[in-house]
C-alpha cells in the first residue's frame, strides 16, 4: 500500500567517501533509490558493504559527497547542521540495536525526548510520550528506568520514541539484533503494525530471515546496489 | 523550556557522580571561601581603624613639625606653650587648642608598676580629643600653670595599679616623681592587640619638667566645623611660617588620615583577595577538565540527542548550564563556609574584626558562576560541534 505523493526519502547517485588514515575511502559509490511513503524496505548487506553508510545517509545524519539526496523533499546539501538536525527531529524517527536508551531516565521522558528539541511543554510532552508507548505496548511500564526493562521491552520504549514525533519514516538499524529470537519477532511484529498505519519502515540488517518480511530488498555490496 | 529541560539534565549528571562532582566543586569552594574571609578581614580593618581615627574627636585638625610622608624622619619640634595660644588666636578658637608632649615611664603604686604612655597635655584635651573622664574630673589651666603633679589615668592602668580600690586621691610615682590621682578615663578598648587604656595625662608643664623639656610634641586644633577643619589647617600653618621662617610645619585633618589609611587597607585588600582569587581560577581548570571527562564519557548520548534533533546549541547549552551549576553550587557552598568562617573568626579570635559586606558574598557567586561559564565553553564547544555518526558509533 504505497501512498501517493513525493517520496519519503530519495537517493540519486549518491556517493560517499571519507579519508581513513590518509587515504580516501570510497563507502558509496553512486547509489540511487526512492524510499516511498508507506514503504517497508530492508537494506541488506555483508560488513563494510557501505549499509552503514547508507542508512546515516537515508538518516539525514551525514551528507552525500556527491550525488542528491532528497529527505522529505528536501536537499540535504542546502541544509546547515542545525537545519539537518530538524529535518530528522520532524521526518525520521532512529531505532538502534543497542536501542540508545539514556540511563536513570524514565520511560516516558526517555520517549519525550525528542520533543524537547521541537519546543514543546512539559505537560505535553509526557502526555504524547504515554500515548506512543501504549502503541508499542508499554503503557505499564512509564516510570521504569531502562536497567529494570527487559531487552524487549526497552526495544519498545526505543520504538516509542521513534514514533512520538510521527515520522515518516522508522529508519531501524539492526533492531533485533540484541534479542532473542521470539522478542525479536515481537519487535518485528510491532514495525509491522506501525508500518500498516502509513509509517514507511527501513530495515538494515544482515539478517536475511528478518530481510525477507519486507515488502523488496535493497542488497548492498562494495558500496553498490545490486 | 528547553533551558528548564537542561537544567533537569544537569542536575540529573551531577547527582549521579555526587563524589566527582563534589570534587570538583572543592577547588571552587576553597577559592570562594577565602576570598569571603580575606575580603571580611580586609573591611573589618578598616572600619576598625576608621573608628579609631574618628574617635579621636570630631573637626580634628593635627599640627606637627616637619613634613609628613612615610619615610621622612620625625624633626625636632620648635614648638611651645605660647605658639599654641598664638595659633589658638590666629584660627579663631583660643583656648580649643591641645598640645601633646609624650615619653613612656614607669608608674608605680606601692609595691605595684606598670610601663605607661605619659601625656603631656593642657585642659583643652577632652574637648579637642573627645576623651571623657569617667570618674574625678581632668586638670584646668591653672593646674597646667602653677605645674600641678595631678595625674589622669587610662582604665587598663588603673586595673593593673590598684587591683579594684579607689584611685582618686591617691599617689603614685611617675618617672620617679610623685602625682596625685584626680580622675580615671572612660575605656576606650583595645585594636590590633594595642591597648589605648594604658595611658596617663598630666599638664603639660609637669610632663617638660619631668622630660626635660621645654617644647611640645605637636597641636591639635578643633575646628568650629567639619567644612573648616580646611581654613583652620591653613591659617594655623600661615601662623607658624610667620613664627618660625626655616621651619617646615604639617597639617593634617581626619579626612586625610582616614583617606590615606583608607587607601592602604583597600589596597592590602585587594591583593588579599586577589590571591585568594588564583584558587579559584585553578578550581575553574578542574571544572573544565572534569567536564571534559564527562563529555567523553556521554559521547552516545549527545551522539542520540543530535540525531532526535539536538541542534548545536541545545548540546552546549546542556553542557554549559552544568558547569555553571557545578561552580555556582562550590560558590554557594564556599560562601556558606566563608561567612561561617569570618563570624568564627570574629567570635573566637577577638583581636581580627572581620565584617562581612553584602557585595562580597554577591561578587563570590557572581565570579564562581562566571568561572563556570568561562572553563566549561571549551568541553561545551566539544560536545556541541559532535558529529553524531561518530558518536553513535562509539561504545
Amino acid at each position: 500500500m504505497t501512498a501517493a505523493g513525493p517520496p519519503a526519502l530519495e537517493a540519486v547517485d549518491v556517493t560517499r567517501s571519507y579519508p581513513l588514515d590518509g587515504v580516501e575511502v570510497q563507502a558509496l559509490r553512486g547509489v540511487s533509490l526512492t524510499i516511498a511513503q508507506g514503504d517497508y524496505v530492508a537494506v541488506v548487506g555483508p560488513s563494510g558493504s557501505g549499509k552503514s553508510t547508507l542508512m546515516h545517509l537515508l538518516g539525514a545524519l551525514d551528507k552525500p559527497t556527491s550525488g542528491v539526496l532528497r529527505v522529505a523533499g528536501r536537499d540535504v546539501a542546502e541544509l546547515g547542521d542545525d537545519e539537518l538536525a530538524q529535518v530528522r527531529n520532524a521526518t525520521i524517527g532512529f531505532v538502534f540495536q543497542a536501542f540508545q536508551l539514556l540511563a536513570r531516565t524514565s520511560a516516558v521522558d526517555n520517549v519525550g525526548m525528542p520533543l524537547v528539541y521541537r519546543g514543546v511543554r512539559r505537560s505535553e510532552r509526557r502526555a504524547r510520550a504515554k500515548a506512543a508507548l501504549e502503541r508499542v505496548g508499554m503503557a505499564h511500564r512509564l516510570d521504569h528506568t531502562p536497567n529494570q526493562l527487559s531487552g524487549g521491552e526497552q526495544q519498545r520504549v526505543a520504538i516509542a520514541r521513534a514514533l512520538v514525533g510521527d515520522p515518516e519514516v522508522l529508519l531501524a538499524d539492526e533492531p533485533t539484533g540484541n534479542l532473542d529470537t521470539k522478542t525479536g519477532d515481537d519487535v518485528m511484529a510491532l514495525l509491522e503494525d506501525l508500518n500498516a498505519t502509513g509509517v514507511a519502515v527501513v530495515l538494515v540488517t544482515h539478517d536475511l530471515e528478518v530481510a525477507a518480511r519486507a515488502r523488496r530488498q535493497i542488497r548492498v555490496r562494495d558500496g553498490l546496489l545490486e | 523550556m528547553r533551558l528548564a529541560e537542561a537544567w533537569r539534565v544537569a542536575v540529573t549528571a551531577l547527582r549521579a557522580n555526587r563524589l566527582r562532582s563534589l570534587l570538583t566543586m572543592l577547588g571552587v569552594i576553597i577559592g570562594v571561601a577565602s576570598v569571603v574571609v580575606l575580603i571580611a578581614i580586609g573591611t573589618g580593618a578598616q572600619r576598625e581603624v576608621e573608628a579609631q581615627v574618628e574617635g579621636l574627636g570630631s573637626n580634628l585638625v593635627l599640627v606637627v613639625p616637619g613634613q609628613l610622608e612615610l619615610g621622612s624622619a620625625p624633626s625636632r619640634s620648635p614648638l611651645d606653650l605660647d605658639d599654641a595660644e598664638d595659633v589658638g588666636r590666629a584660627v579663631g578658637q583660643p583656648g580649643r587648642v591641645a598640645v601633646t608632649l609624650a615619653g613612656g615611664e614607669t608608674v608605680r603604686f606601692g609595691a605595684r608598676s606598670s610601663f605607661a604612655t605619659v601625656n603631656g597635655t593642657n585642659a583643652a584635651v577632652p574637648d579637642v580629643f573627645s576623651r571623657a573622664v569617667a570618674r574625678g574630673e581632668y586638670f584646668r589651666d591653672s593646674d597646667v600653670d602653677t605645674r600641678r603633679r595631678v595625674a589622669v589615668l587610662g582604665s587598663s592602668l588603673v586595673r593593673d595599679l590598684f587591683d579594684g580600690a579607689d584611685p582618686l586621691g591617691r599617689q603614685v610615682t611617675i618617672g620617679g616623681v610623685r602625682f596625685r590621682v584626680i580622675g580615671v578615663f572612660e575605656e576606650v578598648g583595645s585594636a590590633f592587640g594595642v591597648d589605648s587604656d594604658r595611658d596617663v595625662h598630666i599638664p603639660v608643664t609637669a610632663a617638660q619638667r619631668l622630660f626635660s623639656d621645654d617644647r611640645v610634641d605637636a597641636l591639635a586644633i578643633k575646628a568650629p566645623t567639619a567644612d573648616s577643619t580646611g581654613r583652620v589647617s591653613d591659617e594655623a600653618l600661615a601662623a607658624l611660617a610667620d613664627a618660625y621662617p626655616d621651619q617646615e610645619f604639617s597639617a593634617v585633618t581626619q579626612d586625610q588620615i582616614l583617606g590615606t589609611l583608607g587607601r592602604i587597607l583597600g589596597l592590602l585588600t585587594s591583593v588579599l583577595a586577589a590571591i585568594a582569587a588564583i584558587s579559584l581560577v585553578v578550581g575553574g581548570v578542574g571544572v573544565s577538565n572534569i567536564m571534559l571527562v564527562s563529555v567523553r564519557e556521554r559521547t552516545r548520548e549527545i551522539g542520540l540527542r543530535k540525531a532526535v534533533g539536538a541542534r548545536q546549541r541545545d548540546v552546549l547549552l546542556q553542557f554549559l548550564l552544568e558547569a555553571v551549576l557545578l561552580t555556582s553550587l562550590g560558590g554557594v557552598i564556599g560562601i556558606a563556609l566563608g561567612v561561617g568562617g569570618s563570624l568564627a573568626l570574629t567570635t573566637v579570635v577577638d583581636q581580627v574584626p572581620a565584617v562581612i559586606t553584602w557585595w562580597s558574598p554577591a561578587l563570590a557567586f557572581g565570579v564562581s558562576a562566571a568561572v563556570g561559564l568561562f572553563f566549561g565553553v571549551v568541553p561545551a564547544r566539544r560536545a556541541g560541534r559532535l558529529d553524531p555518526v561518530v558518536a553513535l558509533r562509539q561504545e
